[in-house]
């Protein structure tokens, strides 16, 4: 499938520039700019391009530009290091050296993207175009076969072979459940009911997750190819792609893939010939987590309040206006034109006994490689951790990975090993969610990463129903004081309690699955919990309650930066000598320790607080 | 009011919900103002309620106006783990205001937001629009000190 080498004909070099979220917020737009005027007054213009695409995933090491094509990784690039990477590349045809990747602890840089650890261990299904493409251009993403799989579901299967082919795939929804695919399909194809609609949920609502985003950005297409095949399986002729108003480079780059894909006659009445009518509208939200619901977003498509409602009825029953509703998040379309093209045999043969294919995450946190892996189901967590994502930074230690959102659960070192599908996230007590993945360091406290969660959904709750309005509202009154220091004997029984109950009595998927952050650091990590309510320390020296800040008198060397930045002048003492933190004045900012030089390091943090 | 009309004329076409004619309402004029809703209430023969209901169930929507700046702070995970809450507190302090509010003078706005997505930059502020990664304390005094600066000259 992939031809990697495509140039259109008079370009000898391609310079491929990311312009996903990450790289644009490092200006990645004006390095683009910077590259094309340093190209024409060398008089390359015809000779090399210059092309935006999508995000290549290494977020971390933005903005990332790609010669083509050798395939050389270059990062970090800024606008002064243009002159320097056009004399270099273009005008004496050498690598430039300076801005290539260089993997931590190692002196010799990588020149070639294929041989960079982080790219390496990935194997790319739903992001294959990451990258190699201008999103902006319907014709680049038509070069990559793009629409072909389109082409032969219509004019080559009926739609029953095309639900049979997604069944036997194994293709499960990317979105956290892990629904079958097909099965949903089937479902909806069968209920009772006209007209019938499709939907694709962009509503990547879980912090720390942003695969959807990027695969709408870098490569628009395959989301619109997967819903066109997938309506012609169900029989429907409508579609609505509901995307996060926080993701306003997605909602523009979908917009166009939209007008492009109607021109072309690829959406619409009658494409491709063949009598089948599509039209896909775009939603956006307006910043509520329990959207990412399918019931709730679909109250917040008719223009309603986003509350999610019991289930039964399922929406591939009465969905949309009471009408039979297919809904898919990104990723899950993405993979649907693969699945076409290449059969369903070859995606089986990927991934484990139960779940197939490959999944993304997002990998962040504390972590050397910060970025978006595809990798197939069944890799190991410490395969992604410490291959692809080179590390914890620092020399610090890993303490635990958090995945699927807050939904999700803390997984401890002892689980590294742990192979990653649906069902052994489920097992350990997390979840696959939609694919955050962030990893924790010894300086990360369990407790406070606990409370940051449920503080979360017990925002985000909607409030219909009881156990999930007032459960995780009593949870997070407890875990507020535990971390206040004011933590009693029993408070952990009380928080397993009260989870319990809000696990098992709440309406939808929020509160059904918000306890699990807490209920996992405690199943992992109870000692933590203890040292807070018995000794009133925090191991990892963040709760403010529990900790102070300390100038060591064997190290301060009377550089008086402390002092001069100190908010409270909690901070006293003449330069030359050595200076003193007053407790009582101190509000525990931290400013002190960022801002006292690394050479002396005097400012420390101690458990329990003076 | 033509910019609403047409915004009404949309929806009564079935082109967009009600959830959008907010969305658009709320670019024009920076936020929700009590008479525009009115009149959108009036002209749509929608309850004032449901629309009350609608602006103040979704974060985006704000009843109140917004300063001339509009600063974002994302508590997203990667951003929390990476210390965006000390990065807020400072803000706080700077700004003299707390999420949801703006500052006296109606220069900035104070918000949070969940998850930007653009977690390779954690812990992220955004100010108009621009985004600033990497943030710490000491980064985000001269920011703030950069904005402020340019409001007194103009």
């Amino acid at each position: 499938m992939p031809k990697k080498k495509v140039k259109p004909k008079g370009f000898r070099l391609d310079l491929l520039i990311c312009a996903g979220t990450g790289c644009v917020s490092n200006r990645s737009f004006k390095v683009k700019l910077a590259l094309e005027k340093e190209i024409a007054k060398r008089g390359l213009q015809n000779e090399v391009r210059v092309i935006a695409t999508g995000c290549q995933g290494f977020c971390e090491r933005g903005p990332i530009v790609i010669a083509q094509p050798d395939a050389i990784f270059y990062q970090k690039v800024t606008e002064e290091d243009v002159p320097y990477l056009v004399e270099e590349h273009l005008i004496k045809g050498r690598p430039a050296k300076k801005l290539m990747y260089v993997p931590e602890k190692e002196a010799l840089p990588i020149p070639r993207m294929s041989d960079i650890g982080f790219f390496k261990h990935q194997r790319l299904i739903v992001l294959r175009n990451r990258g190699r493409l201008d999103p902006e251009n319907i014709e680049e993403y038509i070069a990559f076969d793009g629409y072909s799989a389109l082409q032969k579901v219509l004019t080559s299967m009926t739609p029953e072979q095309v639900i049979d082919e997604i069944k036997r795939s194994g293709l499960r929804g990317r979105g956290g459940a892990g629904f079958p695919t097909g099965l949903k399909w089937e479902l909806c194809r069968a209920a009772e009911g006209h007209p019938k609609y499709i939907i694709c949920n962009g509503d990547e609502g879980d912090p720390g997750a942003f695969m959807d985003r990027s695969v709408l950005e870098a490569d628009p297409h395959s989301v619109i190819e997967g819903m066109l095949i997938g309506a012609y399986a169900i029989g429907a002729q409508k579609g609505f792609i509901y995307v996060r108003k926080e993701y306003p480079l997605a909602v523009k780059r979908v917009n166009i893939a939209i007008k492009q894909a109607l021109e072309y006659g690829l959406l619409g009445e009658d494409i491709l010939g063949t009598g089948f009518n599509f039209f896909i509208d775009v939603v956006q939200g307006a910043g509520a987590f329990v959207c990412g619901e399918e019931t709730a977003l679909m109250a917040a498509i008719e223009g309603k309040v986003g509350r999610p409602r019991t289930r039964p009825p399922y929406p591939v029953e009465k969905g949309l206006w009471g009408k039979p509703t297919n809904i898919n998040n990104v990723e899950t379309w993405a993979n649907v034109p693969v699945i076409i093209l290449r059969g369903a045999e070859w995606f089986s043969s990927i991934g484990t006994e139960k779940s197939k294919g490959t999944k993304i995450f997002s990998l962040v946190g504390k972590i050397n490689n910060t970025g978006l892996v595809e990798v197939p189901m069944g890799i190991t967590l410490r395969e992604i951790i410490y291959e692809i994502g080179g590390g914890i930074p620092n020399n610090k230690e890993f303490k635990a990975v958090q995945t699927g959102g807050p939904s999700g659960g803390c997984i401890p070192k002892e689980y590294l090993d742990l192979p990653i599908d649906y069902e052994s996230l489920t097992a350990v007590g997390s979840m696959m969610g939609s694919g955050g993945m962030i990893v924790m360091d010894e300086d990360t406290c369990m407790v406070d990463v606990a409370r940051y969660f449920l503080n979360f959904t017990q925002q985000e709750s909607c409030g219909k129903c009881v156990p999930c309005r007032l459960g995780t509202k009593q949870m997070v009154e407890i875990l507020n004081r535990i971390i206040e220091g004011n933590g009693k004997e029993g408070d952990i029984e009380l928080l397993e309690s009260i989870g319990k109950n809000v696990k098992l009595a709440s309406l939808c998927g929020l509160g059904q699955t918000a306890p699990n952050p807490v209920l996992t650091t405690i199943k992992y990590f109870r000692d933590e919990y203890m040292a807070h309510i018995k000794e009133k320390k925090c191991p990892a020296l963040v709760c403010k309650a529990l900790i102070s800040y300390v100038i060591d008198p064997n190290l301060c060397a009377g550089c008086a930066a402390c002092a001069k930045n100190c908010p409270t002048k909690a901070i006293t003492g003449e330069p030359k000598k050595i200076y003193k933190i007053d407790q009582t004045k101190c509000i525990k900012c931290g400013i002190c320790l960022t801002i006292c030089p690394p050479k002396f390091g005097a400012v420390k943090k101690v458990t329990p607080a003076i | 009011m033509q910019k609403i009309d047409n915004i009404i004329k949309q929806f009564k076409e079935k082109k967009i919900d009600l959830i959008q004619v907010l969305h658009h309402i709320q670019s024009e004029y920076n936020y929700l103002p009590k008479e525009v809703l009115e009149y959108v209430s009036k002209s749509l023969r929608i309850p004032l309620s449901r629309i009350y209901s609608i602006a103040t169930f979704y974060a985006a929507f704000s009843l109140v106006p917004r300063g001339k700046h509009l600063c974002t702070v994302c508590m997203g995970t990667a951003c929390h783990v990476r210390g965006a809450p000390s990065v807020l507190n400072r803000i706080e302090e700077l700004l003299k205001i707390k999420p949801g509010e703006t500052t006296p003078d109606n220069k900035f706005t104070l918000e949070t937001v969940n998850c930007l997505g653009a977690c390779a930059l954690a812990p992220i502020v955004v100010i108009d629009g621009e985004y600033y990664g990497q943030t710490t304390v000491n980064k985000v005094d001269k920011l703030i000190e950069q904005y402020a600066k340019e409001e007194s000259k103009t």
